[in-house]
């Protein structure tokens, strides 16, 4: 199994996650992150004092999948993702040793 | 290629993005987390009705790095983030198996 | 005494309004704190409100408009406990109860003091603020409070003007918060780190509290409902509007963006400018001397950096320097049916006197009593306490929850 990791733009979550349903990925988890990569912040001023912000707002999408559709689930991601501006992100893949459905019990691939 | 998460506390934040930036790392995501390792949370007392409130504010940072570079970034998070007192936090890496870049589509180390 | 109904109504009311402008302030002031630290703040000013205005029924408001003890300097004991309440308050010809002028004044020396906060942001003791604040009224407000605004004191038997407070509250707040903020030092990690207003909604807001409880401060301040108020209304008015522009335009200028803290800061500049001049002035001057309240405070917040003196919510710059724009400018703009003989230099040498001898008095007296509360009581908390935050460490409290991660239990 494999635990993919996507940041993405925060208004992009949406259509990411629709390909991903019309995929039958039907579980993920997202979280509220910050983050940049050679995008640069912007500036904060406040009465008079400027403070450079570098962080901007992203989304982290994560979801384990079998072996066999990483490549298909990073590949729909990354089409649904893209805007084709800076800051459109990254997805990566790490291996999964361990996966169990807390409700059941079930473990490995019967869990996805 | 290998992920890098450190989870660190949050007004160590900046010392250890300047520590990666001069190390050439310049791309990273962070996210607000709680946690305890063995540090101890606080008391909260609303009308006289307390509540133990056992995590602590933490910042997660990740970043992906090559594997060549992944002990020394290891290295520059921990000095750059090590206050001495407990709670500093713990860094760890893991392999990753692929990554791409949301707005070209490179893949592997041109991603990174 | 005539006891006139709408006099007392509106001097009651207004007394309200006043009251009102510390929450405001708590709110104000607490936007523009970090998020760990916003509660302490608050309370720091609900705990004065309550420490002043015991302080003030007990004492502080005989030494302020009790019968002069000689030479002007300050008043006896006679009043003390809110004593002879029927009796005419000395050297004044009211129209009203004087418990409702006592009331009124009440507000004032509990906003005054709760403007100290400001000074002491993120890094002050509870308790020691609040001995300090008890301290603080007796020894510094009601003093300055006899000098200016009882007919017994000596600035004012020589002519000095403050309509509702330019000297007794504004230059006063600021002189002091500027020893306050020498005592306390600077924040750990000032200036360097980000210290950035955690909630300006909570600033708005706590700047339209103080706009709208300022027509009670200085329309009140006529302490009757005549022509007098009126004018000091429309002053009040005119002045914030110009101060808010005024202090946009110089911000935009300057830095390239107008901003929301701005405006609500220039709206209080141009309040705290028109404060000693309120109902001494025509509504043309109003216009400019709000105008000029809020470029002075613009520029004046910029001057603790180049110092280094850590006055973290701008005490000094807002209410300091604004203060003493206001009250020099009335020397040049009092209108002579309202306000004795009129503007002139004779006039303006009086209130530059005024502005030397509070800020002297003010200063030198709030280092003193800062420095042997913080090696007594403490006033500055310590650096883990400070690092952690203020709500959590000293008050046991978080101020949100967004349903994020704080799992803890009861006991």
């Amino acid at each position: 199994m494999k635990l993919v990791t996507a940041i993405v733009k925060p208004f992009k979550l949406d259509d990411v996650k629709q390909a991903l349903h019309e995929m039958g990925v039907a579980g993920m988890t997202v979280s509220e992150v910050q983050g940049h990569g050679r995008q640069r912040g912007h500036t904060e001023v406040y009465r008079g004092a400027e403070y450079v912000v570098d962080f901007v707002p992203k989304v982290r999408l994560e979801v384990v999948v079998d072996d066999e559709n990483a490549g298909r689930v990073v590949d729909a991601i990354i089409d649904a993702a893209r805007t084709g501006q800076i800051g459109d992100g990254k997805v990566w893949t790490t291996t999964v040793d361990e996966l169990v459905r807390i409700r059941t019990g079930e473990r490995g691939p019967e869990a996805l | 290629m290998r992920l890098v998460t450190a989870i660190i506390k949050p007004f160590k934040l900046d010392d250890v993005k300047s520590a990666l930036e001069a190390f050439g790392v310049h791309g990273l995501t962070v996210s607000e987390v709680n946690g305890y390792g063995r540090q101890k949370g606080h008391t909260e007392v609303y009308r006289g009705a307390e509540y133990t409130v056992d995590f602590v504010p933490k910042v997660r940072l990740e970043v992906v790095v090559a594997d060549d570079d992944a002990a020394d970034v290891v290295d520059v998070i921990v000095k750059s983030a090590a206050t001495g007192q407990i709670g500093d936090g713990k860094v760890w890496s893991t392999p990753v198996d692929d990554l791409v870049r949301v707005r070209t589509g490179e893949r592997g180390p041109d991603a990174l | 005494m005539h006891v006139d109904a709408g006099d007392t109504a509106w001097v009651l009311g207004s007394a309200a309004l006043v009251l009102f402008m510390t929450p405001g302030l708590a709110l104000f002031y607490g936007g523009m704190v970090r998020s760990k630290h916003v509660l302490a703040m608050m309370v720091q000013n609900l705990a004065t409100i309550a420490v002043v205005s015991v302080v003030w029924a007990v004492l502080a408001y005989s030494l302020a408009f009790g019968p002069d003890a000689g030479g002007g300097f300050i008043g006896t004991l006679h009043l003390a406990g809110l004593a002879h309440p029927t009796a005419q308050v000395p050297g004044f010809n009211l129209s009203i109860p004087p418990l409702a002028f006592a009331a009124f004044q009440m507000m004032f020396a509990v906003i005054t003091a709760a403007l100290l906060t400001g000074a002491g942001a993120d890094r002050m003791r509870f308790d020691g603020f609040l001995v300090f604040a008890s301290v603080w009224v007796l020894v510094v407000y009601a003093p300055i409070a006899h000098w200016v605004f009882s007919p017994e004191g000596w600035l004012f038997k020589r002519g000095v003007l403050d309509f509702a407070g330019g000297n007794v509250v504004e230059i006063d707040s600021g002189a002091s918060a500027l020893a306050l903020a020498f005592v306390l030092g600077r924040r750990r990690g000032w200036p360097r780190d980000v210290m950035a207003p955690h909630s300006l909604p909570l600033t708005v807001l706590g700047a339209g509290i103080l706009w709208f409880g300022w027509f009670g401060f200085n329309a009140g301040s006529a302490l009757a409902a005549n022509g007098v108020a009126a004018q000091a209304f429309v002053s009040t008015q005119l002045a914030a509007c110009t101060g808010l522009l005024g202090w946009l335009i110089v911000e935009k200028w300057r830095t390239g963006h107008a901003t929301t803290l701005g405006a609500a800061s220039g709206a209080v500049a141009g309040l705290v400018a028109i404060t000693p001049a309120a109902g001494y002035v025509n509504a043309m001057a109003a216009l400019l001397i709000g105008l000029l309240g809020g470029i002075t405070g613009v520029l004046a917040v910029a001057v603790k950096f180049k110092f280094r003196y850590d006055d973290s919510l701008d005490v000094v710059g807002v209410h300091g320097a604004c203060g003493v724009v206001g009250t020099l400018l009335l020397g040049l703009l009092a209108q002579s049916n309202v306000a004795g003989h009129g503007a002139g230099l004779h006039l303006l040498g009086e209130q530059a006197l005024a502005v030397v001898v509070t800020i002297a008095w003010a200063f030198t007296l709030t280092f003193v009593i800062a420095t042997v509360v913080q090696r007594t009581v403490g006033l500055r908390v310590s650096p883990e306490v400070e690092l952690e935050g203020l709500d959590t460490a000293v008050h046991a409290e978080s101020a949100y929850d967004f349903g994020n991660v704080r799992a803890g239990r009861i006991g």
